[in-house]
């Protein structure tokens, strides 16, 4: 040995890394996966594969053709978006195609023509999701019926949230349907549990931290509970409010994402607190039944703002 | 438990050289003794070529306020007065010595009691300081009396003494607790004296219950002295850390802590002021710790000041191993890797740290994801991503704006970065072009 190494301290590094991250966000979404093909079988495993799949495959593709730069697809931050795109559509036999549609739309536009992860500023899945939304309305809105079938024709019903739009909740819909996952809904929105479970995990793992799902449920709960209480009748009880549609899945997996939410805990309550109100604005008053995804996309929008504003206490001042 | 409130990170401990009483490192056949050893102007060579030197005599004088007197460490015979390349690669003026027997001045005390009577007034006790050369040793070498000579208008009300050791492998701190803690005691009398402040409080990470219990029973003896076990985190060592720590009060943006009304001292230094005031002695000798997962053994050494890298690893180790990536003296958070084993050690030098290659490896960048652990890991509540960002866009004004003078390079944000970004290199550069814009505008 003639020459020594040298570099600016500190020598010595924490085992964190992005891929470790990506990884653990993974394995946190396999609760509400399985629990998907319970209750929506063999489509909501094929959609899912099929999403993941296109993700990844878009990504390779971009970055070796167009980007010409060496591939990220191992640090798993494509499945991560290919899963939550997925989660986000009905377990339907006609979403196997229209999803690969929606994985290049949130691959493509959402992620890689701002530079790839970490330079995005809209959360990529949701992206794609809305971009399904509005190319889609009919297929992306017909939901099929909760119970595990092999048949790719599932029956299709109503979510409770759409129902409700339309005249009253379904009478034979209980807080514990909603609770385990048996509602129609996007595959992996429907059982608060599962969520739940993959949301601790991540706690406990340091990855997200409680403020934004406690701002964006608590604001959600508060909000819709004031107009419950003006008029029972017109508006939705608070508690059925948070555990229906997207707001769970939302509040904990599409929300917290780090690179299109705020940095400072302060920045993250109002993050949470803008996503909650405005998915309850677009809930109420809105053409659509479902309002969290336009409400996340728009809060990430304000991302940069709040990272401006909301800054760390300082220890000297 | 006290701890610092904001920030922090866990690092891996290794504290594996615990156990190894401290060994008295043999001197050499050359001492090549640098006169800046300290934060502040060199001082001034006062012998000459051919001069005979005796251990502990005065060879650089600090004709400088921010300055230190320089002792020689062996007997001998002045070689030349040259420069030297300290081991950062940087030429520094310097005494070259040829050894010669060991002869100390006659005015030092080398029988081993302990005297703990001290009679000095405490402008007296500063004036022994600046003559004996005493510097902080906890890293930054500030020479001790101008700490100690309280500015007209302020006032010292806590003495705090850092005996954290929060960096990782470092070990030396806590062997001068373990074998010399009446001495350190005696020490802290002293400053506390000098200081005028009722309490010193000696903060110890809790990560060394031994050494907690030898000085809660040592400091039974004196008045005066307050034993405060600290969590383990990372850098509870750290000056406003501490101060934050054990009093709860906060130094502000570019204040010192005496603005705090603290002074802060390293528990190594109390050792060096025992001997100082006490013995006569100069500081002429640093304990260090030569340790590395790889190595075959770990040894704490008394050495003289002057002994070279090279010097200090042939004695203990032999040679570096095959698979050596780094050198670094001080610890893994804030120690600086070694370019050249050839130069002499200097005051404050705490470990002689020797990483595997493997273990020294960085791991290559990749994009922000912009999860704030740097923000939230930083102790000073600084945003490190941004800085990054700002720095690499030569927007120094604003860096300086969202207060990047603040940070203290304690590493916790490139240490808990995920996608492995040298956030605190970027900081380093960021804050002398600062430095270099503020200058230019005066």
């Amino acid at each position: 040995m003639n020459l020594l190494n040298i570099s600016g301290s500190p020598h010595v590094h924490s085992d964190e890394s992005t891929k470790k991250i990506m990884w653990r966000v993974n394995l946190a979404l396999v609760p509400a996966l399985l629990v998907a093909i319970t209750f929506f079988g063999i489509n909501a495993l094929l959609v899912s594969l099929i999403s993941v799949a296109s993700c990844v495959l878009f990504q390779w593709l971009i970055e070796k053709f167009i980007l010409k730069q060496p591939t990220t697809i191992w640090d798993g931050s494509a499945i991560v978006t290919g899963l939550l795109l997925a989660f986000n559509v009905p377990a339907t036999a006609q979403m196997l195609w229209i999803v690969v549609i929606g994985a290049l739309v949130a691959i493509g536009i959402g992620k890689m023509s701002f530079g790839g992860l970490g330079k995005n500023p809209f959360n990529p899945a949701l992206v794609g999701r809305v971009f399904l939304l509005i190319s889609f309305p009919v297929q992306m809105t017909t939901w099929p019926k909760p119970g595990f079938t092999m048949s790719f024709d599932a029956a299709t019903g109503a979510t409770p949230l759409g129902a409700f739009k339309e005249g009253a909740l379904p009478a034979d819909v209980t807080l514990m349907d909603a609770f385990l996952g048996h509602i129609g809904g996007s595959m992996g929105e429907i059982s608060a549990i599962a969520i739940l479970l993959g949301a601790i995990y991540l706690l406990c793992r340091k990855i997200i931290t409680w403020h934004i799902p406690v701002a964006f449920i608590g604001t959600a709960f508060v909000f819709s509970g004031i107009l419950w209480l003006i008029n029972p009748e017109s508006y939705m009880d608070p508690v059925m409010t948070i555990f229906t549609g997207g707001i769970m899945l939302g509040a904990c997996f599409m929300a917290t994402d780090m690179v299109t939410s705020p940095m400072a805990k302060s920045g993250q309550l109002i993050f949470g607190f803008g996503c909650g109100l405005l998915t309850i604005v677009i809930r109420n008053w809105g053409a659509y039944p479902e309002g969290v995804s336009f409400a996340i996309l728009i809060m990430n929008s304000v991302t940069p703002l709040l990272n401006r504003w909301c800054k760390p206490k300082r220890f000297a001042v | 438990m006290k701890t610092f409130r904001m920030g922090g990170v866990h690092p891996e401990e290794n504290k594996i050289s615990n156990d190894a009483a401290i060994e008295v490192m043999p001197v050499g056949k050359q001492m090549v003794v640098l006169m800046n050893q300290h934060l502040g102007a060199p001082a001034t060579p006062i012998v000459q070529k051919g001069d005979k030197v005796k251990v502990g005599q005065l060879i650089g004088e600090a004709q400088t306020f921010m300055c230190a007197n320089v002792h020689s460490p062996v007997s001998g015979t002045v070689l030349k007065i040259d420069t030297c390349k300290d081991a950062f690669g940087l030429a520094k003026p310097a005494v070259y010595i040829t050894v010669e027997g060991d002869e100390w001045m006659e005015t030092i005390d080398r029988t081993p009691d302990i005297k703990r009577e001290c009679t000095l007034e405490p402008k007296e006790i500063v004036a022994k300081l600046k003559e004996m050369g005493i510097v902080g040793l906890g890293g930054a070498t500030f020479p001790t009396h101008i700490k100690y000579s309280v500015p007209e208008g302020k006032k010292a009300e806590y003495l705090i003494i850092n005996a954290a050791e929060c960096e990782p492998y470092l070990t030396s701190d806590l062997r001068v607790m373990l074998e010399h803690a009446e001495e350190v005691c005696v020490g802290v009398s002293i400053l506390r004296k000098a200081l005028g402040v009722p309490n010193a409080y000696i903060g110890i990470e809790s990560n060394k219950p031994q050494a907690i219990a030898k000085m809660q029973e040592t400091a039974k003896q004196f008045e005066g002295i307050i034993i405060e076990p600290l969590k383990v985190k990372y850098p509870q060592g750290a000056e406003k850390q501490l101060i934050n720590a054990i009093t709860g009060r906060k130094v502000g943006s570019g204040k010192l802590p005496i603005d705090s009304g603290c002074v802060v001292s390293n528990v190594g230094s109390c050792f060096a002021v025992y001997e100082a005031i006490q013995k006569n002695k100069p500081l002429i000798e640093n304990i260090l710790t030569v340790t590395g997962k790889e190595l075959p053994s770990q040894h704490n050494y008394i050495v003289r000041i002057g002994t070279t890298y090279n010097e200090i690893i042939a004695h203990s180790i032999g040679q570096l191993p095959e698979t050596t990536g780094k050198v670094i003296s001080g610890g893994t958070m804030m120690g600086k890797a070694v370019v050249n084993l050839e130069a002499p050690t200097v005051k404050g030098n705490s470990s002689i740290l020797v990483m595997g290659e493997k273990e020294a490896r960085r791991n290559p960048e990749s994009n922000c994801i912009r999860c704030g652990k740097c923000m939230h890991a930083c102790p000073m509540g600084l945003e490190p991503y941004l800085f990054s960002a700002l720095v690499k866009n030569n927007r120094i004004e604003e860096a300086k704006e969202h207060n990047i003078l603040d940070c203290i390079e304690c590493g916790c944000c490139f240490f808990s970065c995920p996608a492995n970004k040298p956030l605190t290199d970027e900081i380093r550069l960021g804050k002398n072009k600062v430095r270099a814009m503020m200058a230019a505008k005066k």
